[in-house]
């Protein structure tokens, strides 16, 4: 909401300057964005009036104009369109300092002498129109000072007004709240009945009175459609960031800035028969004002005539019955029309109005009639005609109610730690417009005046208090309460060590988008239709993830991109799978690598990491948790993953997680150097440990064997592992893989592997035999389950 | 015997001219070995007569053992040295850097994020969670903001379909939090929120911690003393803080939270309020028993204050020039 303060101080007057007056807005609730003056910084301009234009004997585009201040003669050359004689200009006079601190000087234009600049708007900083020069009235004073001609020492204050004060949408509500802060009076605006000239009334019916339970019409006949709204009324609507377009649509957007009741008027002589308030028929045609056609949706409600919509009940009216620079007869409206009834619906067809932003958060329900007396007389004075009686439709059963509410004044104190007088509540509320009634020992009664709309429980006059009093004034303190000790779960690893931890082993955390392209989804992803965005902000940004990776191959890109060759890169966020048990939104771990495996340096060698280096480094992960043993790998592919190296992560036989190498071909895709190494795994698999449980200590010495044993490369380690333990007695306390060899004295198509043994016995040394049969039966089990033989 | 002293001084200057351990050895032998030359003349003192043969002998261990002191000490001597060379020859230049992974850092919006937490969680709030994909009666219907709600239009909402959205806030998880436990209640809600919005200093994805305290008798004042506390402990200074009215559906009284960091510059930084009695109802809670305050802000918003940050932008291109200065 803009407006301009000459017009907020015409209706109330407080003792304070501008700055003062914004920080009290502000401050009470009503945020104002933005002071700005009116005009530029400028001085040594008046009205000057054009007494001839003579073209330049030098120059085409230029013209040589005789200017009088009133006093003398000027010649000044002029380069405008619209230089001619008998119009009445602003007029920079030698000395004047335009914005921007230019200053006028006599000069030589193609050899014919200037004294002094004619004007455009921008030039003066009043708009950004440098159309042609600015053009005064006819009875603009020649000579006078066009910044007091204009008025021009006002700003334009722009308020940011939250949905809950409509009340604000105007001066008159503006000033209402001024009055509040500063204990002053507020002018009333004259709104007084004007008498009706002619008979003629348009019957107004209300078919849908819970959407339009107040409708007014009044006929005006014969106004003088050649007039243009005179100065004052085209700066006002300026500075309240209006148009000025026609008299009679000017007046209308007059009073909805002025009073907050939006109004509309039709071409009476394009209207066929009585007004109808209804609800539009479901793609019932209507071409808007705009010159947009719509297909009206049956929850819209309409202004009709007998025939057709005629307009678009409290956003815009229609094209074919607007008032044109012929019409002579209008029908002027004003209606209130119920928040529900216009809420959401400019916007389901694009569209947002000076009045549905007002019907929308509420007008004031006994406004309509004053706002059409106060539209008539200013029509009356500007454009002439004689009015008809108003017509007034009306549903008082579907009108607002006017509310009571309780408010205890022990729940103001209890609410804001301070006792507030009883006088100083009483007179703020009062200010505000309500009515208080005392309703027995500390407690009133309050009626709530019929334009606010955000006000029926008492903590809406608590905050009322609040506001007023200042929220800066009431009381500080901290909240007491009691402290009980929290349940604090041993087994749960918390996220911070989970990220600490990775941190400590290089990792950079990471935050990427959860939305991404559809089409790199897929390439991570076959599996899932991942959940479409059905108002994506681009195409980049339009699918829920369903894995980490996409994201984190795009930082490994943007950094790569950037001479980053060395990338260790984790996030931790939600993915979103949709399955057939629904919508999974799951914590995950995730993390991505690429580059060499240590930072460049002297004594690092060149070596680039590879599956073993992340593997290792989630292995530390899983171990955060006291539950190592119960993960495990197994090869599986995926379609983002390497087919040979490329792991299913399980935590007790159940899949938690995927590890591996990017697929080369996703990898080329993407314009990434390889390899590239990720992991993912539920966030829950890693931080759901248990507490740690002591196991008695053996005094005895440990025996340990080393066996080469040779076995089929496609053979992998666990199986062995498995194999092993399973086979080597109760007393095996470790299996460790010291050695992995293929190549030169292995037959092709198996490899060799150094396995490490290790016995003890809690409470007693194990003897050679014992250690010796538990080896021939690992060997033997070995060589029965998976063909393998000892290496000679 | 006369030969003793002059074997002895033989055999000193032998010991003082091995220049090594194993010549050193060598001298030992040859003096003090079985056949050494003092040996021998132990051996040979059979051939004196009983009176003379003790004086002897023990004239004889005498010169044995000053040699023996002699080779130790020339030992102890060697030894040293050669253990003084060994040393200097394994000289390191220590302003070498260190080998191993370089350190790996926060993001800074965990980072901040995490600073946030800690201040909370040390008064006793805990750490509630939820699901980003929300309906719409957790995110709108549930906080007092029915549909066509004008308030609806501040919030720039992205949508699956009809009654399916990404959370435009956190306020759902508190709303759940409220469903689920009796007061009181004191939690934190931090987590990632979405809004239809994208230029320099609007992302469509940000991060928001917002707060709920519910207890008896919880005042404006309350509220207003823990932001102003936090306000002060976060930025490590003495800000001035200003409260401002404002408008949220599920508040009432509804604050904004502007700070003065000394430049005379008021910036708006959080938005707060008491919880409206109505979604307090709505939540089975007793607004007449109970009274609360929620706060929320934007973690981004606090990690530019913080550290300087001038551009939103910068925390989602996962830049490692940019994200290796939090560490």
């Amino acid at each position: 909401m803009k407006f301009s303060e000459h017009w907020l101080r015409e209706l109330v007057q407080p003792e304070i300057d501008t700055q003062t007056l914004a920080d009290q807005l502000s401050l009470s609730g009503l945020e104002v964005d933005d002071v700005e003056p009116v005009a530029g910084a400028f001085s040594g301009v008046v009205v000057g009036e054009i007494l001839s234009a003579e073209q330049h004997p030098d120059a085409d585009k230029l013209r040589v104009c005789q200017v009088s201040d009133g006093k003398e003669t000027f010649q000044v050359v002029c380069g405008a369109p619209n230089a001619r004689a008998g119009i009445k200009v602003p007029f920079a006079q030698v000395g004047a300092v335009l914005p921007g601190d230019f200053k006028i000087k006599k000069a030589k234009l193609r050899q014919v002498e200037s004294f002094g600049m004619l004007c455009a708007e921008d030039e003066l900083g009043l708009s950004d129109d440098h159309g042609g020069l600015m053009e005064l009235a006819a009875d603009a004073p020649v000579g006078s000072d066009i910044r007091d001609y204009l008025k021009l020492n006002d700003q334009i204050i722009d308020v940011d007004l939250t949905p809950n004060r409509g009340d604000c949408l105007s001066v008159a509500g503006m000033a209402r709240e001024v009055g509040v802060l500063n204990k002053v009076p507020v002018a009333d605006i004259d709104c007084s009945p004007v008498a009706p000239q002619i008979d003629d009334q348009i019957e107004a019916t209300l078919v849908a009175p819970q959407g339009c339970p107040r409708y007014l019409a009044r006929v005006i006949r014969n106004i003088n459609p050649g007039v243009e709204s005179p100065l004052w009324l085209q700066e006002k609507l300026r500075r309240s960031g209006i148009r000025s377009i026609d008299p009679v649509v000017d007046v209308t957007n007059y009073v909805l800035i002025e009073l907050g009741q939006p109004m509309h008027a039709f071409d009476l002589n394009k209207l066929n028969g009585g007004i109808q308030v209804r609800m539009a028929q479901q793609d019932e045609a209507l071409t808007l004002l705009d010159g947009q056609e719509v297909k009206l949706n049956s929850d819209t409600l309409v202004i009709a005539d007998s025939g057709a919509a005629v307009a678009m009940a409290g956003i815009m009216g229609g094209e074919p019955t607007s008032v044109t620079d012929e019409t002579r007869d209008i029908l002027l409206e004003s209606a209130f029309f119920a928040p529900l009834a216009i809420a959401g619906r400019a916007r389901s067809y694009g569209l947002h109005t000076d009045s549905s932003h007002r019907f929308e958060r509420g007008v004031d329900w006994q406004l309509q009639r004053r706002a059409m007396e106060r539209a008539t007389a200013l029509l009356l004075e500007i454009v002439g005609g004689q009015p008809g009686p108003v017509t007034e439709a009306v549903a008082e059963d579907q009108l607002p109610k006017a509310e009571k509410v309780r408010l205890r004044h022990d729940k103001v104190t209890s609410m804001l730690a301070l006792e507030i007088p009883a006088a100083e509540i009483e007179e703020i509320l009062t200010r505000l417009g309500l009515s208080l009634e005392r309703n027995g020992e500390r407690e009133w009664l309050a009626s709530v005046p019929s334009y606010r709309f955000d006000i029926s429980l008492e903590m809406d006059l608590i905050e009322e208090i609040a506001r007023v009093y200042g929220y800066n004034n009431l009381p500080v303190r901290t909240p007491r309460a009691e402290l009980p000790i929290p349940p604090i779960a041993e087994a749960k690893v918390n996220q911070s060590r989970v990220r600490a931890h990775l941190i400590s082993l290089g990792y950079q955390e990471a935050i990427t988008y959860s939305f991404i392209e559809a089409g790199l989804s897929k390439q991570f992803d076959d599996q899932h239709q991942p959940m479409a965005l059905a108002n994506p902000i681009s195409t980049e940004m339009a699918v829920m993830r369903t894995t980490l990776w996409p994201g984190l191959a795009k930082a490994v890109q943007y950094n790569q991109h950037r001479q980053q060759s060395r990338v260790r890169l984790f996030e931790i966020g939600q993915r979103f799978v949709p399955g057939t048990d629904g919508l999974q939104q799951q914590n995950v771990v995730a993390g991505i690598i690429c580059g060499s495996r240590q930072p460049e340096g002297w004594s690092a060698a060149n070596d680039k990491v590879d599956f073993f280096d992340l593997k290792g480094d989630l292995e530390t992960l899983l171990a955060l948790g006291s539950n190592a043993g119960r993960f495990s790998f197994r090869a599986d592919s995926h379609v983002a993953l390497h087919p040979g190296q490329s792991a299913a992560i399980l935590l007790d036989g159940e899949l938690v997680g995927r590890i591996g190498a990017l697929h080369p071909s996703l990898q080329k895709s993407l314009d990434l150097t390889g390899p590239v190494y990720l992991f993912e795994i539920a966030l829950d698999a890693v931080v759901d440990g248990r507490v740690a449980r002591f196991s008695e200590l053996s005094k005895f010495p440990e025996s340990r064997r080393d066996l080469a044993i040779l076995v089929s490369a496609e053979t992998p380690f666990a199986q062995l592992r498995e194999v092993a333990s399973e086979n080597a007695g109760e007393y095996l306390k470790q299996v460790t893989l010291f050695d992995v060899y293929q190549g030169q004295g292995i037959e092709p198509g198996r490899k060799s592997l150094a396995l490490g043994l290790t016995w003890q016995h809690p409470s007693r040394t194990l003897n050679d035999e014992e250690i010796n049969s538990a080896v021939s039966a690992v060997v033997t089990a070995l060589n029965e389950k998976l063909g393998a033989t000892l290496r000679d | 015997m006369e030969n003793l002293h002059a074997l002895l001084e033989e055999g000193k200057q032998a010991v003082a001219q091995a220049d090594n351990v194993k010549a050193l050895d060598d001298v030992r032998v040859q003096y003090l070995g079985k056949k050494g030359h003092l040996t021998q003349l132990l051996k040979g003192l059979g051939k004196l007569s009983a009176e003379e043969r003790p004086a002897a002998g023990a004239k004889i261990n005498e010169a044995k053992d000053e040699l023996s002191d002699a080779l130790n000490a020339r030992k102890a001597q060697l030894e040293g040295a050669a253990l003084e060379q060994k040393l200097a020859s394994e000289t390191l230049d220590v302003t070498l850097p260190g080998r191993g992974q370089q350190l790996g850092g926060l993001h800074p919006v965990t980072k901040t994020l995490e600073r946030i937490e800690a201040f909370f969680g040390s008064i006793g709030y805990t750490v509630e969670e939820g699901p980003e994909i929300e309906d719409d009666y957790h995110n709108f219907e549930a906080l007092n903001i029915p549909a066509h709600h004008p308030a609806r239009a501040m919030h720039d909402t992205f949508y699956f379909d009809a009654h399916t959205l990404l959370r435009t806030h956190t306020s759902p998880v508190q709303v759940r939090t409220m469903e689920a436990q009796k007061p009181p209640i004191r939690i934190i809600c931090p987590g990632r929120v979405y809004r239809c919005d994208y230029d320099q200093t609007h992302s469509p994805m940000f991060h928001q911690v917002e707060g709920l305290l519910i207890d008896k008798d919880i005042s404006f004042a309350d509220l207003k003393g823990t932001l102003e506390q936090f306000l002060r402990e976060f930025f490590e200074e003495d800000v001035k803080v200003r409260f401002r009215p404002s408008y949220f559906p599920f508040t009432e009284p509804s604050i904004e939270v502007d700070i003065d960091r000394g430049d005379g510059k008021w910036l708006e930084v959080l938005g707060c309020g008491m919880v409206h009695p109505k979604v307090l109802e709505m939540s089975g809670i007793d607004p007449e028993e109970y009274s609360g305050f929620a706060f929320g802000m934007g973690v981004e918003r606090f990690a530019m204050l913080r550290y300087g940050v001038d551009d939103l932008r910068l925390f989602f291109e996962n830049d490692l020039r940019f994200l290796g200065q939090f560490r």
